[in-house]
């Protein structure tokens, strides 16, 4: 008999990331908060983000929160809605302020202000030369902001269920709209399930990388929360469009920071040659990720890659000297050496792109309210940071610009779901609520299938990396659809080995296996239906951007066992869109 | 970089030990052969024996490359992380031993209770206290942000303070570990509560209890002089805080 727990806040937060955590702190000094977490806070992803979060400070050099928003959108390829990024290059300045003033040890100039470096696709007046905004701690930005935005939360006693798995949303009809009323969650140490009763929830579950083979991803980004709303039948939006980094150790994935390229790093091929000035002669190694990623294919597919397969390119960081690698880039000299026994001071870093980041995710209003279609928000439901969909970073995320996204909409998202639990009343929860995740974790704990999660995960993986990653075609994601769909029927037939209740790993990979397999098809067939290239999203059989047809985000809907496809239009303030050049 | 490109794969046999308090009176150590390849790390080969031999297997992690936190484990009679241990790093003629960090309630095979490592390090109140409200960032210099640099790198994994044989034996002590997160705060010329730091270090269970073994220091998967650091807020207890 499984035991139920029953509990009672105004905000619940799930996931407890950068936004997860920036949300709390909003939230709780206003409102009864609770953060639930399948990991503990300070495991989060997002302390490995590494070279830094962008803001107009202009501590350095002339810089403009207006010229964020145009290199914002330029660097989405114009798919990013403009009103969105306005808000973010706006109140990124706040966001950063906000973070010194927690505690958090940035860099400093030589007079005591934050320092700033150069990143990808970070420009000075619409594009002229690189501008330094991005501000740093090191090459830790990320692990640096968790750890501050855990330490405010343990200044302000913030609630936390550590270990404790969400694996339903409850939305209720309330005079015949949609709202939110809780999340029903399993305990991993004991097994048990906890009802949760909410006014308000906000998702700030990040992103689901491991469909990837080659990711800079955590095993744990496997999509929980996209891929529980998307059930709940909740659009997902933009979803074809995953950023591939350009710098992930060869054959790992594991990231080496942009920064390093900020700081003056250069990318070779097998020759020597610095070959990105052939494809970005303005900005050369600081394009944006999309262009790099697909320059750096392209010198391989065509020969031109190094090492003993030729299978792929340099980093080359040997001319910024020993000082500026140990005391600027200390952990990515590191990984290098730990990982593939390369020193970054005397060689060259084998490097080739690795899946970073998902650019779609549950649709936002800038306020961080869920939409349900392209206009209606469902009461009380809030997202942020990678698993949401502004969209703020539109078909291809600027480097810096996601640790900007989870502060800035992590406190939308706090600051909007406290203010409406403490207006709105508790909805009731249903009877019986808890019965759909009390039904999903007996038959997964005792499901002795002959088919293995690990395998299907693999294939799953495999078939991503083949046909889903930096180049498709219509044969290729048409192929990867064939595959998920049969490994979806094998995984209705997996047996796992752990009957047990406590620390079950076994039944949770199961299960993130499952969210993996649902969120990989919304990814191809989105990818299928879009007949253009645009950022992130690169067609060899349409090798252009089709303004007329595709300048609109695509809105994906679980109809069934199927996926229907819909348009959301693009929002355009300021700059209408041009052909994107560096 | 000549390793890239060849394949060749090799056994190793890993020694376990485990325990699920569902069904085991005492932990037992379990032997699994793994084809492992040089450059895989000991989580790959937990992976490995999760993966394709027996899936109740039980150990937290999640980055796999060393900024997380979750694999601190005992390996060899060490605790370090397991997806920074290298299996060329190992001696592979003999069995890696591999076990849960000491001194933290057993919960299952590989995963202890890390409830009691969150507490102290609350204790000290690991959070920047400043009454200054610049209009805009707090002014710091590179040379006051230098000097409490090393121990920000901290990622609370435990390995430290459940190598501190002070630790093994009181579990009431702080341990290294939270001493670390208060370092990073006393010497921040931000903050304003160094001496109330001090003042909870200075207990019974604070920072004297330290022999000064290098344990912790010789377990940092980041490299932090930690017990630099507690030799620092030792002095710093006498002598007041230089920043």
């Amino acid at each position: 008999m499984t035991t139920v727990h029953h509990h009672e806040y105004d905000v619940v937060i799930v996931g407890a990331g950068g936004a997860g955590m920036r949300a709390a702190i909003e939230s709780a000094p206003h409102a009864k908060t609770a953060v639930i977490t399948k990991l503990y806070p300070t495991r989060s992803h997002t302390g490995a983000a590494q070279g830094g979060m962008a803001a107009a400070l202009a501590n350095v050099e002339e810089d403009s929160w207006e010229w964020h928003t145009f290199d914002t959108v330029k660097g989405g390829d114009y798919l990013v809605d403009q009103d969105a990024a306005e808000i973010l290059a706006k109140e990124a300045i706040d966001a950063i302020l906000d973070l010194e003033r927690m505690g958090l040890p940035f860099n400093r100039t030589p007079d005591g202000k934050i320092d700033q470096r150069r990143f990808g696709g970070h420009t000075r007046d619409h594009g002229k030369a690189p501008v330094r905004r991005a501000c740093y701690s090191a090459d830790r930005t990320g692990h640096m902001i968790l750890q501050t935005l855990f330490q405010n939360c343990t200044k302000l006693g913030v609630e936390f269920y550590n270990e404790f798995y969400v694996l339903d949303l409850v939305l209720t009809e309330e005079k015949g709209k949609t709202r939110t009323s809780g999340v029903v969650a399993y305990e991993l140490s004991t097994g048990d399930i906890h009802v949760f009763n909410a006014t308000s929830v906000i998702f700030a579950t990040g992103g689901f990388g491991k469909m990837f083979k080659t990711t800079s991803n955590a095993h744990t980004l496997t999509g929980d929360g996209v891929g529980i709303v998307w059930r709940k039948g909740i659009p997902l939006e933009d979803m074809e469009f995953f950023q591939f980094h350009p710098t992930g150790l060869a054959g790992l994935g594991i990231l080496l920071t942009e920064g390093a390229r900020g700081e003056g790093a250069i990318l070779r091929n097998a020759s020597g040659e610095r070959f990105m000035e052939r494809y970005a002669p303005t900005i050369k190694d600081l394009a944006p990720r999309d262009i790099i990623s697909r320059c750096m294919v392209q010198e391989v597919a065509e020969g031109r890659g190094a090492g003993p397969e030729k299978d792929y390119v340099l980093l080359d960081c040997t001319h910024l000297g020993a000082e500026v690698l140990e005391t600027k880039l200390p952990d990515i000299t590191e990984f290098a050496r730990t990982y593939l026994g390369v020193d970054p001071v005397t060689e060259p870093v084998p490097v080739m792109p690795t899946a970073h980041y998902a650019m779609g995710g549950i649709p936002t209003t800038t306020d961080a309210e869920v939409l349900l279609n392209n206009t209606t928000v469902i009461p009380g439901l809030y997202a942020a940071g990678e698993c949401a969909c502004v969209s703020v970073h539109g078909s291809n995320r600027l480097g810096t610009n996601s640790l900007l996204d989870i502060n800035v909409f992590g406190k939308r998202a706090g600051r909007n779901a406290a203010a409406y639990a403490n207006k709105a009343k508790r909805p009731a929860l249903p009877k019986g609520t808890e019965s759909f995740v009390v039904e999903l974790i007996e038959k997964m704990r005792t499901a002795d299938g002959s088919e293995s999660v690990a395998a299907i995960r693999k294939e799953l993986q495999l078939e991503m990396d083949r046909n889903a990653q930096v180049f498709r075609t219509e044969e290729s994601l048409s192929h990867a659809q064939t595959v998920i769909e049969a490994l979806r029927k094998r995984y209705e037939k997996v047996g796992i080995h752990d009957r047990g209740q406590r620390f079950n790993t076994d039944l949770l990979e199961a299960i993130e296996l499952g969210f993996l397999l649902d969120l990989a098809e919304v990814v191809v067939v989105s990818a299928r239906n879009r007949k253009e290239s645009r950022g992130g999203h690169m067609r060899d059989d349409f090798p252009d951007r089709d303004d007329k047809k595709y300048m609109k985000h695509t809105m994906a809907y679980k109809k069934g066992e199927n996926i229907a496809l819909d348009w959301k239009p693009v929002v355009i303030t300021n700059y209408p869109p041009m052909e994107r050049k560096y | 970089m000549s390793e890239l490109g060849v394949v060749e794969s090799f056994k190793v046999t890993f020694i376990v030990r485990r325990f699920n308090p569902e069904t085991d009176q005492e932990p037992f150590w379990q032997d699994f052969d793994v084809d492992m390849y040089s450059t895989d790390r000991v989580l790959d080969g937990l992976h490995k024996i999760k993966w394709e031999q027996d899936g109740s297997l039980s150990f937290r992690r999640s980055c796999a490359h060393g900024i997380c936190g979750s694999d601190a484990m005992r390996i060899n009679g060490r605790n370090r992380l397991a997806c920074k241990t290298l299996i060329k790093d190992l001696d592979i003629t003999k069995p890696v031993y591999v076990e849960a960090i000491k001194g933290l309630p057993l919960e299952k095979d590989l995963i202890v209770d890390m409830e009691p490592f969150f507490a102290a390090y609350r204790e000290v109140q690991p959070f920047l206290q400043s009454t200054s409200k610049p209009d805009k960032e707090n002014i710091q210099s590179p040379e006051q942000r230098a000097r409490f640099d090393d121990t920000t790198k901290c990622i609370l994994c435990a390995a430290c303070t459940t190598s501190c044989p002070v630790f093994w034996t009181d579990g009431q002590y702080f341990g290294p570990a939270a001493i670390v997160a208060a370092h990073r705060f006393i010497f921040d010329s931000r903050d304003e509560a160094s001496q109330v730091r001090l003042d909870i270090l200075n207990s019974k269970e604070g920072v004297w209890r330290c022999r000064t073994t290098f344990n912790c220091s010789e377990a940092c998967p980041r490299g932090i002089e930690i017990t630099k650091a507690i030799s620092e807020v030792k002095q710093a207890t006498i002598s007041g805080v230089r920043r």
